[in-house]
């Protein structure tokens, strides 16, 4: 970050607060950066809250009856068994869930009070100030330059590329190890250092959220150890919302850990994921009030 | 049975039986001939045109007008110019619309529209149309009323890209398929939208594919007689075409049929070394296609 929170929300009202924005993408990123300026009251406040929240594929439901609010500047897992319909609902979040014409999204996903899902909310601006990263690191076919670019370029951002792509790369915790070698192809790089140029590459368009799903699954240890730590950082000013299998991972980096479940519906047909129980990573770890918490973090199932 | 005998018989693999085996071979042998056949014909084919044609190429064979009475001083000029300007003008059709047809179909089509299922199930059917009934097409729309372009380089590369545009969409589609999902959700969850997704990320990431599809489709192109011969091209022409839109032109595989069938001995010599031009130029287009691929695909 070049700008600390404060800075950022002079600017934000500089600009024109109480003013009538002028575009939907404004009246977000405005939003976004008022309610980043009230982290330094020392408040919880949530940047997104789930009401009632499902998805469905062809209208079998995969998740169903979420209601969860999750915390700025904060790390939020989600964790359960395979098909309990955690990374389907954390692709509710920046509407990736849009792109398979089969899902349907029930209930609200409010981001800063906004209904992401409104009639009026274009899913490209949600996109825009709600970066993500996904299971396998997917580094474009460029030069480690032209993958952090990118995003910066197709959304129009005026400035100094090369400073943009160096402060992606800094904050991707990346720079040390590429910089002498920006223009090469981003193949070229191993497993865990793609996964951070991804992590970079969603850094550099300046995001609100970052959502990653399983993004160590691909991973060896020292490179998962290396993306924990900048999650870490990064959490200092992003909020971020990471779905994993690795529960020590959850219980190493997250403030808040949501633990979801698979159900069979009445006629034992479909399965459909639920949240069992949300609380504070280390109560959820420690001291779980569901019983199925408990057997699923102590290792008995699962 | 004793026990000790069952424990034998588990323990021990069955060996294959020699019927079993003589199968197998049977069925090597039997792929194999296919093959052979394959092969056997192309190479006679080549040996026969080569032995037939090849003392007639010479430079001036290439820069020469065809003529209707002296062989020796006959050559192919009007024909090999009409067949470039042919390609370069198709090229410049297909690309632009099978491109966007593929477009269409991989990124915006929804299957469960039955309007796009039928475009999809004709694109196939075309794909199978005989040559000859897109130069009925041709003539009747083209070179008639309602375009009524006249018998020229156009009318022709309109009626060839016709011809192969399914061929076109088709390799497109398929090579917009290859390019992963992954890199359309890294691309979208940036904030591009749909269409700069498309247009810096799949399209380039298809470009290789696309390319072979184009050059395959033009080298179908390049052989096609009856199209050309239906809406009315001549067989061989003494002069260039000026320009794509005014002047009757001919083209490479017209003039062969014209040597061809030609009662002269030393004609049908002629036909056979404008053969070789032909298959020449195949080969060329055909390792562009090959280059490009090994060259340009992307290893997901």
């Amino acid at each position: 970050m070049t700008q600390d929170p404060e800075e950022r929300q002079r600017e934000a009202s500089a600009s024109g607060e109480g003013a009538v924005p002028s575009t939907r993408d404004g009246q977000v990123q405005t939003q976004a950066l008022e309610a980043r300026g009230q982290k330094a009251s020392g408040e919880r406040k949530p940047i997104f809250g789930l009401e009632n929240v499902g998805v469905a594929y062809g209208g079998v439901p995969a998740v169903r009856e979420v209601d969860l609010p999750i915390y700025q500047n904060e790390i939020t897992a989600l964790i359960g068994p395979s098909g309990c319909g955690k990374s389907t609902l954390i692709r509710c979040l920046n509407r990736m869930n849009d792109l398979i014409p089969a899902a349907t999204v029930t209930g609200k996903v409010n981001y800063h009070g906004q209904d992401l899902y409104g009639s009026d909310i274009d899913p490209v601006q949600v996109r825009k100030r709600i970066g993500m990263v996904f299971q396998k690191p997917n580094p474009f076919p460029k030069s480690i330059y032209d993958n952090i670019a990118f995003g910066p370029r197709v959304l129009g951002q005026k400035g100094d590329m090369d400073e943009i792509v160096e402060s992606a790369l800094r904050r991707g915790a990346l720079w040390d190890e590429v910089k002498d070698r920006l223009k090469t192809n981003a193949f070229g790089m191993s497993g865990g250092q793609q996964q951070r140029l991804c992590i970079a590459r969603a850094l550099a368009t300046d995001p609100d959220v970052i959502l990653m799903d399983e993004p160590c699954s691909a991973l060896d240890p020292i490179s998962t150890g290396r993306i924990e730590d900048l999650m870490l950082e990064l959490r200092e000013n992003y909020s971020i919302v990471i779905v994993t299998h690795n529960m020590q991972q959850a219980a190493r980096v997250s403030n808040m850990t949501a633990f979801f479940t698979v159900e069979l519906d009445e006629d034992e047909k479909h399965r459909t994921g639920r949240v069992v129980e949300y609380d504070d990573t280390e109560k959820v770890f420690t001291n779980p009030s569901d019983e199925r918490t408990e057997a699923y973090v102590t290792g008995k199932v699962g | 049975m004793s026990v000790a005998e069952a424990g034998i018989a588990r323990r021990t693999v069955e060996r294959a039986s020699s019927g079993q085996k003589v199968k197998d071979l049977l069925f090597r042998a039997a792929l194999l001939l296919s093959l052979g056949v394959g092969f056997l014909a192309l190479g006679v084919l080549l040996v026969d045109v080569a032995a037939d044609g090849a003392s007639s190429l010479s430079w001036d064979f290439i820069t020469n007008f065809p003529s209707r009475i002296s062989p020796e001083r006959s050559g192919v000029q009007s024909a090999l110019v009409g067949t470039l300007l042919l390609m370069v003008t198709t090229a410049v059709f297909i690309v632009p619309v099978g491109v966007a047809s593929a477009i269409y179909l991989e990124e915006y089509a929804d299957r469960d529209r039955w309007w796009n299922r039928l475009i999809e199930v004709n694109i196939q059917n075309l794909a199978a149309v005989p040559s000859v009934v897109y130069g009925i097409l041709g003539l009747a729309f083209i070179v008639r009323a309602p375009l009524s372009l006249g018998t020229v380089v156009l009318a022709g590369s309109l009626t060839l890209g016709l011809l192969v545009l399914p061929v076109v969409i088709v390799v497109g589609r398929e090579a917009i398929r290859a390019v992963p999902s992954s890199i359309r959700e890294g691309s979208l969850a940036l904030g591009a939208t749909h269409w700069q997704t498309i247009w810096k990320q799949t399209l380039p990431g298809a470009l290789p594919g696309i390319a072979t599809g184009v050059i395959l489709a033009l080298s179908r192109a390049i052989g096609e007689t009856a199209p050309l011969l239906v809406i009315g091209a001549a067989l061989f022409t003494r002069f260039n075409p000026n320009d794509i839109t005014s002047d009757q032109f001919t083209a490479l595989p017209l003039t062969i049929l014209r040597f061809v069938t030609d009662a002269d001995a030393e004609f049908k010599a002629l036909g056979a070394a404008a053969i070789l031009v032909l298959l020449a130029i195949l080969v060329v287009m055909n390792a562009g296609a090959v280059y490009l691929r090994n060259r340009y695909e992307q290893k997901w």
